[in-house]
């Protein structure tokens, strides 16, 4: 972006995090060799850089885990929920007092801007732990009956996307009624967990309640299929989804899915039209559409279309690209070489099948992982990148001319997670969102996340739903 | 500058009837308060650091427009804040002046003196300012009398009333004789009083009826009421003159005023300019900040900027 008012780059300092060169994996309330003294890297999307070098969990280890909070589990279900309120709320205090701390180190490990982990992660899952401390004594007037009871040990796998804040949809519900938790982060962002690991250890919480595994695909496997595991949660792909469904089916875990998206942003010729096109910005280029719930399908009425991408080929151009730790940037790096090539691939797909690419001028760092926001148009049902989640910054538009045709156009996909209206009219706003079959709905605004709000999805984009009271029903017997 | 001139635009129609006037102003996209507050709140996250600060303390006070606007100025006062637009830093003179003195039709002689030489051009609030509760042909002698006074600009403010109660093809009659009064001597600011308005609609509806009508500045309020130009007014009425520039090929100027006092939020807003309206609009041409608090303020931190460290009010003319 060529102005004359160019922004000085304005930092956060990275002295306020202190990562170690290496780190364990946390169980029962110490860090820990993994069992077969396998260790793996995790660099800094954004340079490359080799943040520290973490213990590799495996089988033996998820095992020796599982075993750790099957032993806390007793007495941790057996606290008042008051008590073990205390302890939740000691967490999310912490997590508000390091937050600072946390964010850059999110930032470091995720690539994402920090102006993202400081104004949106850190805030919300310091919130998710006060919300879920207040339920835990009140667990027997959630709706569920009196007195109901925690499941057990819940193995959870997070993603990559919102480290932090993953765990914290995951591990608050679960401790507040009453289950004991292996979580296993994402490969590429195993950090922010270890941090939080000390966390509980600060925060005093009794040995082997929460443990951490950082590790790949296998040790997620291996804690989904554990005889001893009461209760999965999966946040991630839905291929991964699908395969632990498999694996849990016919046994008696409880099981919660998060998937994949492909959410439908859809604006009306009478919507506020600048500020829907700060909506579709939110909607897609978030977190550089590293999003399950991203409306990285905008569905235009055809007699704006021209208009609204008018106006938001010139918002893009105002969006800022680079060092993610830099206060001013709005679009980070993407999380990993992996999905960098898998976007790409996805890009260049549509290209190929016909549609329309369009970016802003925009220079990309020369180390890291990057993708430069880009728009499609002339996007049709047909099309991959209609159909696929892409998951970084590519939004397909497709038009459309009636109501019924925008609703039979979101609806047509295997995704059900969330979706978008834009328009003035009210009675709009309820015709439509009643008929759209997606987890969320949000009108005249987009990506935004409230930890008393149910969060699910429809379809492939699973089951289950977190968030809110309805939260708490995926870690209750009832 | 790059401005077209406002030749049988596109719009030339919308005014034929109270109906058309209307209808348009009523078709044109709505506001969601919600969303547009938290635009303008995000890019006041925006870290402004050293060069890029340096740039905009100077740039915030090329656009100042210094005002006095009280019962009890005197023509030594304006004299003095004449200096002060033309040397706004006694003890640094490559501080730039200000845009222009802002004063009541009666001292635009005065300020016109205080000024010659400088660039620095004269403002003057006619059309029976703040509250324009005159017949239209008082407003009229008004802006004639500072006009023959000698002043470069001319800031006016609608009949709130006639707006609030859908009279749009009034507020659009007195804009254009207002315009004609000024003829080309006079630049015009047409001045909304936002504060009145209350809905964000109206701001934007209101922004369109001024630059249909002639505006070459539209201005955020007077300063005179409880709430003034804000991050948000200023969001909205820097899309409007980007939306209008699109559609007609005319460029018109904003012009928040009222309650900016701090360099921090003058720079805020400068970012609102960059990131909405353009580069095109980062000039005392196009933007001004209507603010006589402001101007002390944006000193101290040029001061600080210069020598590292803070001075003191002492240390910049109370003037």
């Amino acid at each position: 972006m060529a102005s004359v008012f160019e922004y000085a780059p304005a930092p956060e300092s990275r002295s306020v995090v202190d990562i170690a060169p290496s780190y364990g994996l946390f169980i029962d309330g110490e860090f820990a060799e993994a069992a077969d003294g396998k260790v793996f890297k995790t660099v800094s999307p954004s340079t490359e850089e080799v943040l520290s070098e973490v213990a590799q969990a495996g089988e033996a280890d998820v095992d020796r885990a599982v075993k750790a909070a099957r032993k806390a589990f007793e007495k941790w279900s057996a606290l008042p929920g008051s008590e073990r309120a205390k302890y939740l709320f000691r967490i999310a205090r912490i997590i508000q007092e390091r937050s600072r701390e946390l964010a850059v180190l999110e930032t470091l490990d995720n690539g994402k801007p920090i102006k993202e982990t400081r104004d949106a992660d850190l805030p919300l899952v310091a919130a998710h732990f006060f919300y879920y401390a207040g339920w835990a004594d009140k667990l027997d007037h959630a709706g569920f009956g009196t007195n109901p009871r925690p499941l057990g040990v819940a193995g959870q796998v997070i993603p990559w996307n919102f480290p932090l804040l993953m765990l914290a949809w995951k591990i608050a519900p679960a401790l507040a009624t009453g289950n004991t938790v292996v979580l296993k982060p994402a490969e590429t962002t195993p950090l922010s967990a270890l941090f939080f690991a000390d966390i509980c250890r600060q925060a005093g919480l009794p040995k082997g309640v929460v443990n951490i595994l950082p590790g790949y695909g296998d040790a997620g496997a291996a804690l989904v299929a554990h005889p001893d595991v009461n209760k999965v949660a999966f946040t991630g792909s839905t291929a991964v989804g699908k395969e632990i469904a498999r694996t849990v089916a016919g046994t008696r875990k409880k099981l919660t899915l998060e998937l994949g998206g492909k959410g439908a942003n859809i604006v009306f010729d009478d919507a506020p039209i600048d500020q829907a096109v700060e909506g579709i910005v939110t909607g897609i280029f978030f977190n550089q559409g590293q999003v399950c719930c991203a409306g990285s399908r905008l569905l235009v009425q055809e007699s704006i279309q021209d208009e609204l991408l008018d106006s938001l080929k010139r918002r893009l151009s105002t969006l800022r690209l680079g060092d993610p730790l830099d206060k001013n940037t709005d679009i980070g790096a993407i999380n990993s070489a992996e999905q960098l090539a898998r976007i790409t691939a996805l890009a260049e797909q549509g290209e190929a099948e016909g549609a329309e690419r369009w970016s802003p001028a925009c220079e990309l760092p020369n180390s890291g992982y990057w993708f430069a926001p880009t728009l499609f148009t002339n996007v049709t049902q047909a099309h991959t990148i209609a159909r696929d989640e892409i998951f970084g910054p590519v939004l397909s538009v497709l038009t459309f001319r009636t109501p019924d045709e925008a609703v039979a156009k979101a609806n047509n996909t295997q995704y059900g997670l969330s979706a978008g209206i834009w328009t003035e009219k009210g009675s709009r706003i309820l015709a439509v969102a009643n008929k759209l079959r997606a987890g969320v709905v949000w009108s005249n605004t987009f990506n935004k996340f409230d930890p008393t709000s149910p969060f699910g999805g429809y379809k492939e984009s699973g089951f289950g739903r977190e968030g809110g009271r309805h939260g708490l029903e995926a870690y209750l017997d009832v | 500058m790059p401005t077209t001139a406002p030749t049988a635009h596109a719009l030339s129609d919308v005014t034929a009837s109270d109906s058309t006037l209307r209808r348009f102003l009523h078709g044109l996209p709505g506001v969601d308060a919600v969303g547009l507050e938290a635009r303008a709140a995000s890019l006041g996250t925006r870290s402004i650091k050293t060069t890029a600060k340096a740039y905009a303390i100077d740039l915030a006070i090329s656009m100042v427009d210094l005002t006095t606007l009280e019962g009890a100025d005197t023509p030594g006062k304006v004299r003095a804040l004449g200096a002060k637009a033309v040397h706004p830093d006694p003890t640094d003179r490559t501080a730039p002046t200000t845009a222009a003195v802002c004063v009541y039709p009666d001292m635009v002689a005065v300020a016109k003196d205080a000024v010659a030489g400088s660039g620095v051009k004269v403002a003057s609030v006619a059309t029976a300012f703040p509250a324009g509760r005159a017949a239209l042909d008082v407003k009229l002698a008004d802006v004639r009398d500072a006009v023959a006074a000698g002043a470069d600009e001319i800031d006016m403010v609608i009949d709130r009333g006639a707006f609030l109660a859908g009279k749009y093809l009034k507020v659009y009659d007195e804009i254009v004789a207002v315009k004609q009064a000024c003829g080309d001597r006079a630049r015009l600011k047409v001045i909304f009083e936002t504060g009145e308005l209350s809905t964000y609609d109206n701001i934007r509806r209101a922004s369109w009826l001024g630059m249909l009508a002639g505006a070459d500045f539209i201005k955020t309020s007077t300063g005179k009421v409880a709430v003034n130009a804000t991050p948000a007014n200023t969001l909205l009425m820097l899309e409007a003159v980007r939306d209008f520039r699109a559609q007609t090929g005319v460029q018109v100027g904003v012009k928040p005023a009222g309650g900016i006092r701090t360099s921090k939020d003058a720079v805020k807003f400068l970012v609102l300019v960059n990131e909405t309206a353009g580069a095109d609009w980062l000039d005392n041409h196009w933007f001004r900040f209507g603010a006589s608090s402001l101007l002390n303020d944006l000193l101290m931190q040029r001061q600080k900027l210069a020598t590292g460290r803070y001075s003191g009010p002492d240390y910049v003319t109370v003037d």
